[in-house]
């Protein structure tokens, strides 16, 4: 019998980022603002005493915690690390950043910290109301931060569109689980999936299904459900755009497992969401690639291009294999790790009273700074799927996984579209090299930041050169959570 | 100590060849000091010549009786995938990869101070491209030859995108895209054959029987990738651009090397991998080869920019090395590959001899010249060298490939080989009519009437070209007794067949 301990341990991680994100916010009250790196490093010390918890507390086992709500598993703890290190190098890049736009608060970091609860409470959702739970606490830090600069118009604007898209998506997703519920019976992830064993699809789950799938679209931000993203991308602080473009994706990649591979991943209920998410995918890399040609805002051109690789990521998905799904996973952490590098460009290009996010503004970065040139146009080159990079193994990686479940004209189409997007990405390498810069001002920034930037893209080049620790890594979370 | 080194580098020597201009490119990008433009061009020059002294033991050591792999290397690099660290090379690949490390030499000396800004992202960008290229000619894996093979199309987007023609984004990104939606389509092909075979191993995709549908899928993805490359018609449109726009330098190695990545690939991938596609297509692709060789000879003729007329004449040059291919017979096959040597010396001469005139007068049209004999007599004597050679003049390299592909296509049908002789015709219409224009007559202007006659540097380097295509066509046997076994061997590939026992799709 399992004893309150037991899920206290279990939690342990969580139990930490709770209240290390309230001690921030008080601590906040008798800091001086001269003092405030003291809470950043009290944020960085969270994410670190969250990497010790989880290892510490990692069993190669299942656990189950609070009567089954509550589930560690290697995917759990794989994706809360990798969460940990995203959200841990988003506070590194947005230091300088936050401090010249009046967002250098506890609050700043409080939220960032209950957003990353929420992505592992998402991540360790057993239940479809831990999920949602999760999901929802999440969201709202998300909203709180795109507001948090107040006096911004633009920042307000979007943050009312996403919280009002936001919610609307939460209410579908919660009607959807509501009908399964109503179907199965059960809240419970494996309940449902062993209840659905000796079930043939009827409309009831049709539509439950319908309805979540179109939840999690939203949040993943996939074609039709995608217009908020380049919005709010382009409304935010660029400090919190970044946010909202990487880690957030691997807890709703954690929801897609839970919810499609687990709860409804029966035989005749994969068939059902497969057709869904092909068409998201196709219709996502479609929209993505080409309306992204078009913009002449890079954070808009980013948004963009994280539509396309949601599409890329879905492919993996709706192979609905092992190869398939860990693929998807290896692209997700491609991503965020691409994602971040390219928006760390953006920060560290910006200056107080200025924001880099214009495709002009990096006009002959190559004479200006010929290694910060080189960094971003190996962040385009693998967002872009070029070898050498982390984004050539991902693409290939979920193409393989494509084309062996069946779908190759799918994989065909998709290496078209691969060539088509390589333009925008191209374009910022056009505009870096072959132009001449139009601003003469200083690249300054912290060193810490400077020499965790480098790294961070010289791992897109190391992981592109051995992908196998990764690689492997996610076949060894996938096979563990779904055999 | 020494002696382990030796030993280590005599396993390795590909990996040297590959890895050495790529390494040194980087030390030169690191600590180059744009202040200081005369070390690094030093230090490029002699990282260019240490990477072409690495790559000569693969012609010393090579042994000539052998069709397969030589000097071969593997090693697990993916095991999650099963792709391999391999390399090897036959007598198709290694006179290839000597072209590659000397045409660099050849650039190096060629950019000396005609190129100013950014003289180290210059030579680097060329020193990678060497090494990565260097690759494609080795790798015997099919994610690493495509790794290397897509990699090459970075430097050179650089180059001609940074030091190019005032219309050089386009031509950058057009040369950029075309290669690379060709490439991505192959791709596709190799996740296909690994799919089936378990592995990316080259030599396990020409085991893998498929049925004739399958293959012709798969030949048409490879042709997509390797047609845009030679160029063939009627993909060949970014070539003209790209070398309109792109330095010296660039064009000499696009022209050189990088179409020659594309025949090399046809004979390691398309052909061996599906024989059977590549016999029942083979019509197809010898009527685009003449085409290629005719039409585009017709359009060489009417051209009025000294490189893009050199560009299309590359293109109806290597409609030879494509008709070669594809009568499947050893003269045509040896013909073509000798085709694809000599075109790198001819073509890289050509495009440097235009250069010389560029560096002087700005200008690439015919009708800016005229009379450059007059005041260039040196000068004047080895572009009509190459002229010749560019021609097919008997005693020129140009003459030994042109010839023997001919021959070769007279066995298979005469009338290949009776339009395929035409080139003669019109390449010496061409080449001639422009060095008519350019060279003789009366002295056109006063800019031609103050031009200089070439440097020491400019005579050393068209000199050792003009040494090469003379060898080349007056004693041709050092580089056919090189790929004599090779041409067998894969000749006895493209002869098997792998329909009866293959799968459908």
């Amino acid at each position: 019998m399992q004893n309150i301990s037991y899920d206290l341990i279990t939690a342990l991680p969580e139990i930490i980022v709770v209240s290390m994100a309230m001690l921030i916010l008080l601590a906040d009250f008798f800091i001086k603002p001269a003092n405030r790196i003291v809470l950043y490093i009290l944020a960085q010390a969270t994410l670190l005493a969250a990497v010790c918890a989880t290892l510490m507390t990692y069993v190669p086992s299942v656990g189950y915690a609070f009567t089954n709500t509550f589930v560690d598993d290697s995917l759990a703890d794989i994706l809360k690390l990798m969460t940990y290190i995203g959200t841990a190098l988003i506070f590194v890049y947005s230091r300088q950043y936050i401090q010249q736009r009046n967002m250098y608060r506890g609050e700043f970091y409080a939220l960032v910290l209950f957003s990353v609860l929420g992505m592992m409470i998402m991540i360790s959702g057993q239940s479809m109301l831990t999920l949602y739970i999760g999901l929802e606490l999440l969201s709202l830090s998300l909203y709180a931060l795109v507001a948090l600069d107040r006096d911004n118009a633009r920042a307000t604007e979007a943050a009312m569109k996403y919280f009002v898209l936001g919610a609307l998506a939460s209410g579908m997703l919660l009607y959807g689980m509501s009908m399964i519920y109503g179907a199965t019976g059960s809240l419970n992830i494996a309940e449902i999936q062993s209840t659905l064993m000796s079930q043939k699809a009827n409309s009831v789950l049709i539509l439950g299904l319908v309805f979540i799938v179109s939840g999690i679209a939203f949040k993943l931000g996939a074609v039709p459900f995608q217009m908020w993203v380049p919005d709010v991308y382009e409304g935010s602080p660029t400090a919190v755009t970044m946010l909202i473009s990487s880690v957030p994706k691997f807890a709703a990649f954690a929801m897609v497992i839970r919810l499609l591979a687990q709860g409804l991943g029966t035989q005749a209920m994969v068939v059902e969401w497969q057709q869904m998410l092909i068409m998201m995918a196709v219709l996502s890399i479609i929209i993505g690639n080409i309306t992204a040609i078009a913009q002449t805002n890079l954070k808009r051109m980013l948004a963009y291009s994280t539509i396309s690789h949601v599409g890329f990521i879905l492919f993996g998905v709706f192979s609905a294999s092992m190869n398939g799904l860990s693929s998807a996973m290896f692209y997700v952490a491609s991503y965020v790790l691409m994602t971040l590098a390219g928006f760390g460009m953006i920060l560290l290009l910006s200056r107080k009273g200025f924001e880099a996010d214009q495709l002009e503004n990096l006009k002959g970065l190559n004479q200006r700074s010929p290694w910060y040139a080189f960094l971003l146009m190996i962040v385009m080159l693998s967002m872009m799927g070029f070898p050498f990079t982390v984004g050539f193994i991902a693409k290939f990686s979920v193409l393989q996984a494509a084309f062996q479940a069946g779908y190759m004209w799918l994989v065909v189409f998709a290496a078209i579209m691969a060539c088509i997007g390589a333009f925008y990405y191209l374009r910022v390498v056009w505009y870096m090299y072959f132009e001449a810069p139009n601003d003469h001002n200083p690249i300054v920034a912290p060193l810490e930041m400077r020499v965790i930037l480098s790294l961070n893209v010289i791992a897109l080049i190391a992981l592109g050169v051995m992908p196998e620790i990764l690689l492997e890594l996610c076949g060894f979370a996938i096979t563990k959570s779904l055999s | 100590m020494l002696a382990h080194f030796h030993q280590f580098f005599h396993q390795h020597l590909l990996s040297f060849a590959i890895w050495l201009p790529v390494l040194l490119g980087a030390i030169l990008l690191a600590t180059a000091d744009e202040n200081k433009p005369n070390a690094i061009r030093w230090f490029a020059l002699f990282s260019g010549v240490l990477s072409f002294l690495v790559t000569i033991p693969l012609y010393v050591h090579f042994n000539f009786s052998e069709g397969g792999f030589q000097f071969t290397e593997a090693f697990s690099w993916i095991p999650a995938f099963n792709i391999y660290y391999r390399l090897g090379v036959d007598g198709l690949a290694v006179p290839l990869i000597l072209l590659t490390s000397f045409t660099t030499v050849i650039v190096i000396i060629s950019a000396w101070e005609v190129i100013e800004n950014r003289v180290a992202q210059y030579m680097a960008s060329f020193l990678i491209m060497s090494g990565l290229m260097i690759g494609v000619f080795s790798a015997l894996d099919a994610i690493l030859y495509y790794v290397f093979w897509e990699a090459m199309l970075i430097p050179m987007f650089l180059i001609i995108g940074i030091w190019g023609g005032p219309n050089r984004v386009y031509a950058t990104i057009k040369f950029f895209l075309y290669t690379l939606l060709g490439s991505l389509l192959m791709l596709v092909a190799f996740i296909y054959l690994y799919l089936s075979t378990g592995s990316f191993d080259v030599t396990e995709f020409y085991k893998l029987p498929m049925a004739l549908n399958v293959q012709i899928f798969v030949f048409l993805a490879f042709f997509a990738a390797f047609a845009v490359k030679i160029p063939m018609w009627p993909v060949h449109t970014w070539l003209p651009d790209a070398h309109v726009e792109a330095p010296t330098g660039g064009s000499v190695v696009l022209a050189a090397i990088a179409l020659k990545l594309g025949g090399y690939s046809f004979l390691r991938f398309a052909m061996p991998i599906a024989p059977d596609a590549a016999r029942y297509l083979s019509g197809f692709m010898i009527t685009l080869s003449l085409i290629a060789i005719v039409y585009i000879a017709l359009v060489a003729l009417v051209q009025k920019d000294m490189k893009k007329l050199i560009a299309y004449s590359s293109i109806s040059h290597m409609g030879f090395v494509t008709l070669g291919f594809f009568i499947f017979n050893n003269l045509g096959l040896e013909g073509a590959i000798v085709q694809m040597v000599s075109h790198g010396f001819i073509s890289a001469a050509m495009f440097l001899s235009v250069g010389v005139l560029y560096d002087r007068m700005h200008s690439r049209q015919i009708e800016s010249y005229g009379g450059v004999a007059n005041t260039m007599p040196m000068f004047a004597a080895f572009a009509v060298l190459f002229a010749m050679a560019n021609s097919g003049l008997p005693g020129t390299s140009g003459f030994v490939g042109e010839f023997m592909v001919i021959l070769g296509a007279v066995q298979t049908n005469f009338w290949y080989a009776f339009l395929a002789s035409f080139t003669l015709i019109f390449g010496a219409a061409y080449t001639l009519w422009m060095v008519k224009r350019v060279f003789y007559g009366e002295v056109a202007n006063e800019n031609v009437a103050a031009l200089k006659d070439l440097n020491k540097r400019e005579f050393l380097i068209l000199a050792i070209l003009a040494v090469l295509v003379l060898a080349l066509g007056i004693y041709p046997q050092p580089l056919t007794d090189m790929t004599n076994a090779t041409v067998t061997h894969l000749l006895s590939l493209f002869a098997q067949s792998k329909i009866a026992v293959g799968a459908g799709l």
